[in-house]
């Protein structure tokens, strides 16, 4: 018996998010010696699945060349990742991405379990870390079902070498198109920075922002630190930045080394989505603001003064 | 066509929650109960269909506790038509909900299902995608913008991790709805009025044939490790020190 991992693809390689997955993935193998395989599944993702096979820890590749997994379709998807799971895998694990999030509980439902969303924690092979409740409590729960079926919370687990193993690759059949959804369109932010779940610095803006016209003064900053820049609900439903850039309970959870609030108060639903970071440092001109309670660094004062000397100041820092 | 929306009785979201002593789950007496903000968008959807002529009936099902029912009844005061409680006082875990709501949308036949994506207490992120699958049926989960064509299809806009994307469906259809897809309406005190003659009508999981047992056993709920307090700073300058210095991040 084994552990599946599914992996996210651009074609060429796997994305840092699955690397985190894997992690989890080798700790649920751990106590009973399994090997962990990793499916890869698309259109001329063959350099993908060999990019896989030289994660660390990984046994095997999976490769599905098939249009049907192109776009992460769950409705086509969930009956291939079944057909696999029925064959001898004891877990099946993907990264708490959106097509994680799709995915997996139409794998689950189909095999009669319950899925384990965004583990924090591999306590055993059958028992496991999540957060509930925005991530104010921590759950232990113990899964009964004889596939567990899992998502990963990135930010809990370190990434696993992207090099350094050796493992084979396996051509195997798809199970076609489900024909029940079709890809229209995707409009995706373009942007040079890194990205959100992944970066070393985040700054983000609130609804102190007042209107996307002033989020360049934020890239500024960003673009001295390497960093990305990120939201809060609130900024994102006033519609000053894209929903991608959305850092929360149900957008994206990050834990970067440095997180930058400006103009954000720190609702629980955003707190959720960033506590965990290294370092954090608030920047409002609400001295009450609850950011500052989680903050290691507070600056109350006008953000609309204080980022452009933040950025002045790093300006001198890093010439 | 019907709409059915399911909607969920949680801890209202700007409770700050407490682990209860016993560390057996959060504390949830005497604490303000509301319908899950999702599931109020998804309610929201479902009447702004109706309202385009596109649905005919909204239907909303809670599955849970006897107390259900006011959840019920908040969405019937927003505009619904009817509503459905599969009583029970067994802790409801998304695969046992997903099976209650398959159960009902057997018997109702809606062409449309919409719920939120996510609750706000178990962040499970589930129910939606199981009942899809149990259904057969596709699935469209974090919604941003919901079109239903003539043709026995329906377009959604999604949120995703890269921005968004847009995908076309076969009808019938599951929606879980994310945050941009509406802004749901309040109540008016006159249909608060008229709520409270609408019907509810209340089912066991048995009569729906559905084995709720809890396949995940909760062995223990903790409070998350505290971050210690932090300082302020006077200046730019001495934050930017810090964060060379003290922090070593920059």
């Amino acid at each position: 018996m084994s552990v599946l991992v599914i992996a996210e693809h651009d074609n060429q390689t796997v994305k840092a998010a699955v690397l985190h997955a894997v992690t989890a993935a080798v700790e649920c193998a751990g106590a009973a010696g399994s090997d962990v395989h990793m499916l890869v599944a698309g259109v001329n993702c063959r350099a993908a699945a060999d990019s896989a096979a030289k994660i660390a820890g990984i046994a095997k590749v999976l490769l599905v060349e098939d249009a049907a997994y192109d776009h992460g379709l769950a409705e086509n998807w969930a009956p291939l990742v079944v057909k696999l799971a029925q064959g001898g895998y004891t877990h099946v694990l993907a990264a708490a991405t959106t097509f994680g999030k799709n995915l997996m509980p139409r794998v689950a439902a189909l095999l009669d379990v319950m899925q384990i969303s965004d583990i924090s924690a591999v306590v055993s092979a059958d028992t496991f870390v999540r957060p509930i409740y925005a991530g104010n409590a921590l759950a232990t729960v113990q899964s009964k079902d004889a596939i567990k079926i899992i998502t990963v919370r990135g930010t809990a687990f370190g990434p696993a070498e992207a090099t350094g193993g050796s493992g084979s690759v396996e051509t195997i059949e798809g199970a076609g198109a489900a024909g029940l959804s079709e890809f229209v369109r995707a409009e995706l932010s373009k942007s040079e920075r890194p990205e959100l779940t992944s970066a070393r610095v985040i700054i983000s803006g609130g609804r102190g922002m007042q209107s996307g016209d002033n989020f360049p003064i934020l890239e500024k900053v960003a673009d001295k630190l390497g960093a990305a820049v990120g939201a809060s609900r609130a900024a994102v439903d006033a519609g000053f930045v894209p929903n991608d850039y959305q850092v929360g309970q149900t957008g994206k959870i990050v834990a970067p080394e440095l997180y930058i609030a400006v103009g954000i108060s720190g609702a629980i639903q955003h707190l959720a989505g960033m506590k965990d970071s290294k370092v954090i440092v608030a920047i409002n001109k609400d001295e009450e603001a609850p950011i500052f309670q989680v903050a290691d660094y507070g600056l109350v004062g006008d953000l609309f003064k204080v980022v452009p000397e933040l950025d002045e100041e790093l300006g001198k820092v890093k010439s | 066509m019907k709409a059915l929306v399911a909607v969920k009785r949680v801890v209202d979201y700007n409770v700050k929650v407490r682990v209860k002593a016993d560390h057996t789950g959060v504390e949830t007496a005497n604490v303000k109960m509301s319908m899950n903000p999702f599931d109020e968008i998804a309610v929201e959807e479902a009447l702004r269909l109706r309202e385009a002529g596109t649905v005919t009936e909204v239907i909303v099902v809670s599955a849970g506790v006897q107390q259900c029912q006011e959840t019920i009844r908040t969405a019937l005061a927003m505009g619904a038509d009817r509503g459905v409680l599969v009583q029970t006082d067994v802790e409801l875990q998304p695969l046992a909900v997903a099976k209650l709501l398959k159960g009902v949308i057997d018997k109702e036949q809606p062409e449309i299902v919409i719920i939120g994506k996510q609750a706000i207490d178990d962040d499970c992120n589930q129910t939606g995608q199981m009942v899809s699958a149990l259904l057969g049926w596709s699935q469209a989960t974090f919604a941003s913008k919901v079109a239903i064509g003539g043709d026995g299809k329906a377009e959604v806009t999604r949120e995703v991790d890269g921005g968004l994307e847009t995908i076309s469906l076969k009808m019938p259809l599951v929606v879980t709805t994310d945050l941009r897809l509406n802004e749901p309406r309040y109540a008016s005190l006159p249909n608060i009025m008229k709520a409270k003659k609408k019907p509810i009508v209340t089912m066991t999981p048995d009569e729906l044939g559905v084995d709720v047992a809890p396949r995940l056993v909760t062995l223990k709920v903790e409070e998350p490790p505290k971050r210690g307090g932090g300082v302020k700073v006077g200046s730019v300058a001495e934050l930017v020190d810090k964060l060379k210095n003290e922090a070593r991040v920059i």
